[in-house]
Order: structure tokens, then sequence, then C-alpha cells
């Protein structure tokens, strides 16, 4: 490995978080735009064309699978790489291996892009991938475990910074938890049987579910926080020791919390009420956490004023104390009771799919493409407010319509009349519905727009002679 | 012991392990370790002005 200069610096591997950052915008725009397809069919639905391929139950989990896997799982990719290899300030342990995890990802993706419309599924919720893809995963997570290890192992830092304890957690949990809820008895190459039979597969698909949530979608995206937003504000975190107490409680208490999926199913009462209290004694370390990254702007609130990047990242920290809010007062039996099965959770899950994943994402993207390309900045810093105000209301649209919808459905299901007959038919519900999701789809595609828009500003930053680039490209080995 | 004994066994050890991670974050002994560790995202600026090195 060569230093170009004097001093001890490493020359850090970008080309790989470049491709990431990259894949992360262009993987966003294709789920986003397959999420807005099928938001259009609920109002609309014709919008199926009446193809096997265009079906709502064929989009909705290719919809899923981007957003969560190609959308989140790259951006993961992209920062816990970058993040490691600047904490550590070490280069990743092989370049080869790091290319191997981004072509290997690429090509999971282009499979499950493939094999959903098709219908080739194993059924189980954001876990859908036949076994072939699994394994191919599976050999992926391995190689990125690696190397995100291996580079811890060779810091030069002697302390191993906080972000990177988020990213260690979900790397080792998410590898655990596919390959258990995985395993699967094949009986051809596009079909397989999981392993375990009736409320033993609910539980262990929902002990995956939940913690895909917890480790995926939460632990990775508070390692981006916990670097990203002290970056950009200029000023390390609020409190590192109260980062030490968040980390070691989220963990401890996600993993009980998957039985709230399961209420009033065939699953024990006992690991339902068990599944509902620790939801909700995760209220704690989720709000502490969320404290910790919006107190680090103590003291500078004013950069809020005119830094849009920077507000992307602490109104993803507000989404964020929302929706860890309203989980666990659904996780309540008789809350559940009401919200289950309705578009309240979708509107949930999208809380903080968008108010929160997308958004720190996305805030997180503006601040490294500029050093990544060797930028003073992006090409349009007006350009990412316009792409916050889409992100915002198109947030606040979406989840507030499926609130009003869900507690619609939930109590026109409930009502009954003297003679014990049920109020309302199913249908009448669904008829019911048709407004909330006409502003839905208006939220949705808002959301999407602003992706465009990032797209847009993003190629303007990077292609070659937009702006002088001071940086060349990366040594090699 | 019943299930109850066990619940409340499990409950104390999860409340001494909530406490121990508290008080051992806390601890004066390990305060300049961890302020020195919440300056890590900054530690490798100077090379934003080294010549030619990393782009950042």
């Amino acid at each position: 490995m060569t230093h170009p200069t004097a001093a001890e610096h490493p020359v850090y591997n970008y080309k790989v978080v470049r491709q990431f950052t990259i894949m992360t915008v262009v993987w966003g725009i294709v789920g986003m735009l397959v999420g807005v397809v099928i938001a259009a069919q609920l109002a609309f639905p014709a919008l199926n064309f009446d193809s096997q391929w265009l079906h709502f139950g064929r989009l909705r989990p290719l919809h899923t699978n981007a957003v969560i896997f190609a959308f989140g799982g790259s951006a993961l990719f992209a920062t816990s790489f970058y993040v490691v290899q600047r904490t550590c300030q070490a280069r990743l342990i092989s370049d080869r291996l790091a290319s191997f995890v981004f072509w290997g990802w690429q090509l999971v993706i282009v499979l499950a892009a493939i094999t959903l419309p098709l219908g080739y599924t194993s059924s189980k919720e954001y876990a859908e991938l036949e076994w072939p893809i699994d394994v191919l995963i599976t050999v992926v997570w391995v190689a990125y475990a690696i190397v995100y290890f291996g580079t811890i192992a060779r810091r030069k830092t002697s302390h191993i910074y906080v972000a990177n304890w988020f990213f260690g957690a979900y790397i080792i949990t998410i590898a655990v938890l596919h390959v258990i809820n995985s395993l699967a008895i094949p009986v051809s190459l596009t079909k397989s049987y999981s392993i375990y039979p009736g409320t033993i597969d609910a539980m262990v698909q929902w002990w995956y579910g939940h913690n895909a949530v917890g480790f995926f979608l939460t632990a990775g995206f508070l390692g981006i926080m916990y670097y990203f937003v002290p970056k950009q504000a200029e000023r390390p975190v609020y409190s590192y020791r109260l980062s030490i107490v968040h980390f070691w409680a989220l963990i401890a208490i996600y993993m009980w919390a998957g039985p709230h999926h399961l209420h009033y199913t065939a699953l024990p009462d006992w690991a339902q009420s068990l599944g509902m209290v620790m939801s909700l004694i995760l209220l704690a370390p989720s709000w502490g956490g969320m404290i910790n990254g919006l107190m680090t702007l103590s003291g500078a609130w004013h950069k809020l004023r005119t830094d849009p990047t920077l507000r992307f990242l602490i109104v993803s920290l507000s989404f964020y104390a929302m929706s860890t809010f309203e989980g666990p007062m659904m996780s309540i039996k008789t809350v559940n009771a009401l919200s289950h099965y309705t578009d309240w959770t979708i509107g949930h899950v999208h809380s903080g799919a968008l108010g929160w994943v997308a958004m720190v994402t996305i805030g997180a993207i503006y601040h490294l493409i500029p050093p990544l390309w060797g930028r003073k900045e992006m090409h349009s810093v007006a350009l990412i407010n316009t792409h916050f105000w889409l992100a915002t209301i198109g947030t606040v649209l979406y989840i507030a319509s499926l609130w009003v919808n869900g507690i619609m459905q939930g109590l026109m299901w409930r009502a009954y009349n003297d003679d014990g007959t049920l109020t309302y038919s199913f249908a009448e519900s669904v008829a019911a519905s048709y407004p909330g999701y006409i502003v839905r789809l208006i939220g949705g595609a808002m959301f999407f727009l602003g992706m465009v828009v990032m797209a847009w500003n993003t190629w303007k930053t990077v292609s070659p002679g937009a702006a002088p680039a001071a940086e060349p490209r990366v040594q090699p080995a | 012991m019943d299930k109850g004994d066990l619940l409340g066994i499990a409950t104390l050890l999860a409340m001494a392990a909530f406490i121990g991670v508290c008080v051992w974050a806390w601890s004066d002994k390990r305060k300049q370790r961890f302020d020195e560790a919440a300056q890590l995202p900054f530690a490798d600026e100077p090379e934003r002005t080294s010549k030619g090195g990393s782009d950042d």
C-alpha cells in the first residue's frame, strides 16, 4: 500500500464506498417507484393490467426487498465501510473481498428483482427469496463480516468508536437471523419448505422479522447517526457514556420484541405478553439514543437554518422518536386488537422507513458525496432543501392518511349490531379507505420525486468536469 | 422453585446488568478514555489539508 504523504495517514478504500453510494440512490429510486406503483394499485386496482407479473401480491415483496435490502443495504455497506476506515484510521483489509461484497450484493438484488415478480417465494415476509439466493446472501455476508471486523482488528486507534459497535452488532445479528430463519428443505432449485412447523415457524419468522427491523433498520442506521450527526454538526456526540448504555440496552431488549407481531394468534399467551412487555421497555433505550443524537446539536441549533443536510439527519431523529413511541403503544394487546391487520401498521412502518431510515440515509449520502468525489459541496444546496421539504411533507401525508384509514378500518371491523351481526361488510371498509389511499399515493409520490431530485443533484456533483476533482483515484495496493 | 421465582430472578439479573453497565460507563476512571473516543470522528481530519492524500 502506498502512502502518498509522509504523514502516517493510510489511504482509504473509497472506491467501494463510492459504488455503494451511487447504488443507494439508484435502488432508492427503483424501490420507491415500485412502492408508488403498488400504492396506485390500491387506489386504482385496474393498474395491475390483469398481469400476474404486475400483481400487487408479487410487486409488494419486490418493493419491500428493494427498499430494505437494496436501498437500505447499499446505504449500510457504504456508510459502514466509510466509517470503519475513518474512525479506525485503517484501510479495508482486502480490496478484492470488498469488491466481491459489492458485486455479490448487486447480484442478490438482481436475482430478487427477477424471481419475485415470477412468483418464486418462500412466503416468509422480508425473507421471500428462495434458497439458492439465501445461500448467496450468506456467502456475501460472511465476506462483509471478514472485511469489516478485519479492518477493526488492524485499527490504529485504541478505542473502537461507538458507531462501529452498532454496525458490528448489526452484521453479527443479521447473519444469525438470516441463517436460522431461512433454514429449509429444498425440493427443487426454485422451491423449498421451512424446517419449522406451524406456530414455531411463525415465531421464528417474527423473531427474524422484528429483529430485521431492530438490527438492520435500527442498529445499523444508529451507527450512521452516531458518525454523521456529530460530523455534520461539527461537534462530538452529546454523551459518549449514554451511547454505551444505549447500545447495550437496545441490543439486549430488541431481541425479545418479536411476538408482538403474533398477538391473538396460536402463539402461547405468555409469549405474547413477553413480547408486549419487552416492546414497552424498548421505548427507554430508543429514546435514550434519540435524545443523545438530538442533544448533540445543543448550542448549535442555528445550523439547522442554513444546513439542509443536517436538517435531514435531525428530522430523521424526530421521526425515529415518533415511531419508537408508536411501536410500543401498538404492541399493547388491547391497542393491537384495533390496529392489527389495518393500514395503521403500514403507516407505522413508513414513519420508521421513510421518516427515520430513508431520511437519515439521505442526510448521510449528502454528507458523503462531496468528500468521496473530492468536491467542496453538493452541486446545489438549494436542491437539498427542496428534497428535504418533498420528503418531509410526503412522509407526513403518508402516515397521517394511514392513521385515519387504519383506525377507521379497525372500528368498522369491530362494529356490530344489537342482534350480533356485523355492521359493515369488509368491502365497505375497503370502499371507505379510498380517499386515504389517494392521499397516501400523493405522499409517496412526493417522497419519490425527492429521490429523483437527489439523483439529478448527485449526477451534477459527481459527473466529470462538474467541478475540479481535487482527488486522485484510490491508490493501488 | 416455580415459574414466578424464575421470573423474579430474571428480572433482578437484567436490572443488575443494566445498573452495572451504567456504573461502568459513568465511572471516573473511564472518563478520559470516553472523552477521547468521542473525538474519533474528527481524529483523521488533518488529512483535509494534506496534499494528495485522502480526499476529505
